[in-house]
């Protein structure tokens, strides 16, 4: 017991510290501690009675002698009665609450940790409160018990039992199928001390935040009976009947209706903004900034806009000396750390590497497809017919997307929409490139379904993503790359997601489309035996840098880098049970602390003194071919051994 | 499609007669004798007994509950000894005024939460994006009783651009251009919390939308921002969007109570307010049966519009 009180002690503080960073949240804190601490301190403040009724002083204005605030309209002090007031809504509202919170998260735990029968009985009768307008049941319960504060308290505290039910019932669901409860059962405690003892303490956190959210409600709504009269009775004053008894003289003095009225809004306001910090502090999502939203094209804060090199008439894309960041928090992650790809028509580049190595990113942010925030390109060209991506504006990417270049990616079921109809999607691509009318573009979609043979297509047009499988939904997405014809494919890792047949297939399309119509293909992969399957060269990447390059066959038949020959080694052979299939031990370094030298050295068996430090270039080896190691392998034999 | 539809109605019988079990416990709890509580404590002996009879209270309650659900059946809700008037005729009539107010700030809630959501998100971090949320924040703090008294303070007394109470004016009023007059400043009083909380879960659901990998799909297709926005991404943040819409209309209905009351709205909830200091039980009754039958039948349509935006649920 002492020990879980000095570990919640611990964690407070910085929970606390983070509240405090929040300045609208400090801002509630202030103003809802400013008003508890004034109610509380309501019987020693020198305020004068606020029951008491003087008609002679009756509705006085603001600053008047001895009343700040005014009277109303029997005299009675006002600022003595908002105090009076606030103390008594405070009160009823964090009493409703504790009740709420006390039955609801009994019936919660209960229905949680029973579940079967037990659980959807409590559910069902949970669901059917639910199925009431929350003040309306609210009202029939005053109805029956008739007007006063103390039954608007229990009112307001049975209609929201529901909230804690649920959300308590949820949580226990999950708590009582994990092992601690399996051990306390086995240790033979009796079902009440495992639900107090075990699962309580742990749904405790979450009763609370519940708490925080609904108390604010709480108050807003016993108030709202006191206005409407069924609350509190005269003489007994919360800030609500404060409100009803001012409205019946607003138009002679709004003052006596206004203040209370100001009164509710700054507590229920300072409780929300305290509420919504407690939130943000405590939802995961939020705090790794993830529902930031992504800006069509990644943002290019490029520190010079580099000369166009020079380029071969063969290539048809080339990037050079491309970098592409991301920022999350404070720190800055060097996802891709100056890469060179060139893909000439009708040729397949594949980039390989291990997931985290920067081949992804690389390629999306060809087009602008890296998600800013957090990502963002500092460095480089990427050249497409000679024009630079990096420098065009927003709408030229946006002609350029889908039309000269296109994108296949990995997971078909999440990259289509799922409320739109293929046919529609794939038109809707026809469309934004080219002015023809709905119905050829429909016929158009139809040839597209067929030329990646789908079956049926003019059927399947009216198909929506979930009733394909998932071989179809990426036959799709080709078609709708090859909608315009493009000149290059940036396939990011298209075959993942497949089984190994359907993975064969969508290879074979690729590659008959390519040849077929002189495509570009950059190819995104982690497989080589994929890469052997369609690709004429291959650009290995490590650590956000390319370690590797040659042709297919000259990297497979003998790979210079020890990470390519690892990462061959991992291909399971058909007919070759012996072969190993280990993955490579150890893991990539995270790219916001890259060690110096070779990023690989850490795992590499054939790591020397001379690995670790300084930069290590390229070697030329021959015609594009070239290796980042300066101990490159020598032959088939050396990289089986590695 | 249809199948499903179908589906939802016959599930939606098994919640409505829960309704009218609660509604009916809720009424037996009634401390003392139910007699005496509706026709007050100046009852004669001799009416009590009688109406104890003419309500079947001196049978179990198992058999007074059916009794009750099969006068229900017959639309007789009993009578109302106060308005002397059958509770029926009282509560539809009430209701009417109710659903256009209710129906209106519905309307108004969704449309600006929705457009203020959608804004918030695309200018995320913006000025407007700033603005809505302390605007939003603001909607989901304020006592609307509160804020109608300061609209009616403001545009009723000072500017003197909108009538103070009532549904109709008492002089040559009535038709639909007087009800809209009317009817401006209760319902965006009524609107004002709905919106607050539509929007903020707008503004989140389309930035968790805008992340998904179909978002990026359609960006490679070159499809135009305006589009990806308005049409792909708004489209999917409507799917979560749509059953909170369903809720809201719960907190709609209820938070009639208030508002009619501020702006003397001849509907339900100001009905039941009058209803209850006056221990009009059976109108008590009858007011909360309907009010909560339309909010079941409102989720209902909610459910159905939301298998029309979203194809797997079919």
């Amino acid at each position: 017991m002492a020990g879980k009180a000095t570990k919640k002690d611990n964690s407070r503080p910085s929970v606390f510290r983070l509240l405090l960073n929040n300045h609208l949240a400090t801002a509630g804190l202030v103003i809802f501690g400013f008003i508890v601490l004034i109610a509380v301190a309501a019987p020693i403040l020198p305020l004068p009675d606020p029951d008491a009724t003087a008609p002679v002083d009756r509705l006085k204005g603001l600053l008047t002698d001895g009343h700040i605030l005014g009277t109303d309209a029997l005299g009675r002090d006002i600022l003595s009665r908002l105090i009076w007031g606030a103390r008594v809504s405070l009160a009823v509202g964090i009493s409703a609450t504790i009740i709420a919170a006390f039955f609801g998260s009994l019936i919660g735990l209960v229905a949680g940790y029973a579940s079967g029968r037990t659980d959807t009985i409590l559910m069902r009768g949970i669901d059917m409160i639910m199925a009431f307008p929350y003040i309306l049941l609210a009202l029939a319960i005053v109805a029956v018990l008739g007007p006063g504060l103390l039954n608007a308290l229990y009112a307001i505290a049975v209609v929201n039992i529901p909230f804690f039910a649920r959300n308590i019932r949820g949580i226990v669901l999950g708590l009582s199928r994990r092992e601690f409860v399996d051990a306390a059962r086995l240790s033979g405690k009796s079902h009440i001390q495992i639900l107090f003892g075990e699962v309580l303490p742990n749904v405790l956190p979450v009763i609370i935040i519940t708490m925080s959210t609904t108390i604010g409600w709480m108050i807003l709504e016993t108030a709202g009976l006191s206005f409407l009269g069924l609350g509190a009775q005269p003489p007994q004053a919360d800030l609500g009947s404060m409100l009803g008894e001012g409205r019946k003289i607003l138009f002679t003095a709004p003052l006596v209706s206004i203040i209370p009225g100001l009164m509710i809004f700054a507590l229920v306001m300072s409780i929300n903004l305290l509420g919504d910090g407690v939130r943000d502090i405590l939802d995961p999502r939020l705090k790794s900034g993830s529902l930031t939203r992504p800006v069509p094209r990644t943002r290019v804060v490029r520190d010079e806009v580099p000369t166009v090199p020079e380029t071969g008439a063969e290539a048809l894309l080339d990037v050079q000396g491309l970098r592409t960041e991301f920022q999350i928090g404070s720190e800055v992650y060097k996802a891709v750390g100056g890469v060179d790809l060139r893909v000439a028509k009708g040729e397949c580049l594949g980039v390989v590497g291990e997931s985290g190595s920067g081949k992804s990113v690389s390629a999306m942010s060809i087009m602008g497809l890296v998600p800013t925030p957090p990502g963002r390109i500092v460095g480089g060209v990427a050249l497409l017919d000679g024009e630079d991506l990096f420098g065009a504006t927003d709408e030229r990417i946006r002609q350029l997307r889908g039309s000269a270049v296109s994108h296949v990616f990995q997971d078909p079921l999440s990259t289509l929409h799922p409320l739109f109809k293929v046919g529609d999607q794939l038109i809707e691509a026809i469309r934004v490139h080219k002015p023809i009318s709905h119905v050829d573009a429909r016929t158009r979609a139809e040839e597209l379904l067929k030329m990646v043979r789908i079956p049926n297509a003019a059927e399947r047009l009216y198909s929506y993503p979930h009733e394909l499988s998932g071989g179809m939904r990426q036959r799709v997405c080709i078609a709708m790359a090859l909608a315009n014809e493009a000149d290059v494919i940036i396939a990011d890792e298209p075959t993942t997601a497949l089984d190994v047949t359907v993975q064969a297939q969508v290879l074979s399309l690729l590659d008959k489309l390519r040849k077929e119509h002189d495509t570009g293909i950059l190819f995104i992969t982690h497989d080589f035996g994929v890469v052997s399957a369609i690709c004429d060269r291959v650009a290995v990447m490590y650590a956000g840098r390319i370690v590797e390059t040659g042709t297919t066959e000259e990297i497979l038949s003998s790979p210079k880098h020890p990470y390519t020959a690892k990462l061959i080694d991992c291909v399971p052979v058909l007919g070759e049970p012996e072969r190993r299939l280990d993955a490579i031990e150890g893991r990539p370094p995270v790219v916001n602390k890259l060690p110096e030298g070779c990023a690989f050295a850490a795992r590499c068996p054939r790591a020397r003194d001379d690995c670790l430090v300084g930069d290590i270039g390229m070697t030329e080896l021959g015609d594009r071919r070239a290796v980042r190691c300066l101990h490159p392998l020598n032959d088939m034999q050396e990289a089986l051994n590695v | 499609m249809g199948l499903y539809i179908a589906k939802r109605l016959l599930a939606a019988i098994p919640v409505l007669f829960g309704l009218t079990i609660i509604v009916f416990v809720i009424m037996a709890m009634i401390p003392g004798d139910p007699a005496t509580a509706i026709l007050g404590s100046y009852a004669t002996p001799e009416n009590v007994e009688r109406l104890n009879r003419e309500l079947g209270l001196d049978k179990p309650m198992v058999q007074q509950y059916f009794i009750w659900l099969g006068n229900l059946f017959q639309g007789d809700l009993g009578r109302s000894f106060i308005l002397n008037r059958p509770v029926l005729d009282e509560v539809l009539e009430r209701f009417n005024a109710t659903l256009i107010l209710a129906g209106t700030a519905l309307i108004l809630c969704s449309v600006l939460g929705l457009l203020a959501g959608v804004i918030s998100a695309v200018r995320q971090f913006g000025v407007a994006d700033k603005l809505i949320t302390f605007i939003v924040l603001i909607g989901i703090s304020i006592p609307s009783f509160w804020l109608g008294l300061l609209l009616i303070l403001v545009f009723s007394v000072q500017l003197k651009m909108f009538p103070v109470s009532g549904m109709y004016a008492i002089y040559g009023g009535g038709g639909p251009l007087d009800l809209l007059h009317h009817l401006f400043l209760p319902a965006l009083t009524l609107a004002a919390v709905a919106t607050g909380v539509i929007a903020r879960l707008t503004r989140t659901a389309m930035l968790e939308v805008l992340r998904q990998d179909y978002i990026r799909t359609a960006r490679a297709k070159g499809v135009p921002e305006r589009s990806v926005i308005y049409k792909h991404a708004f489209k999917a943040a409507l799917v979560s969007i749509i059953p909170v819409i369903g809720i809201q209309a719960g907190f709609v209905l209820g938070g009639a109570v208030y508002i009619e009351t501020v702006f003397q709205w001849p509907g339900i909830g100001s009905m039941l307010v009058k209803a209850i200091s006056t221990r009009d039980l059976l109108l008590v009754q009858g007011g909360v049966l309907v009010v909560a039958a339309a909010y079941v039948l409102f989720n209902l349509a909610a459910d159905v519009v939301q298998t029309l935006v979203d194809p797997r649920l079919r």
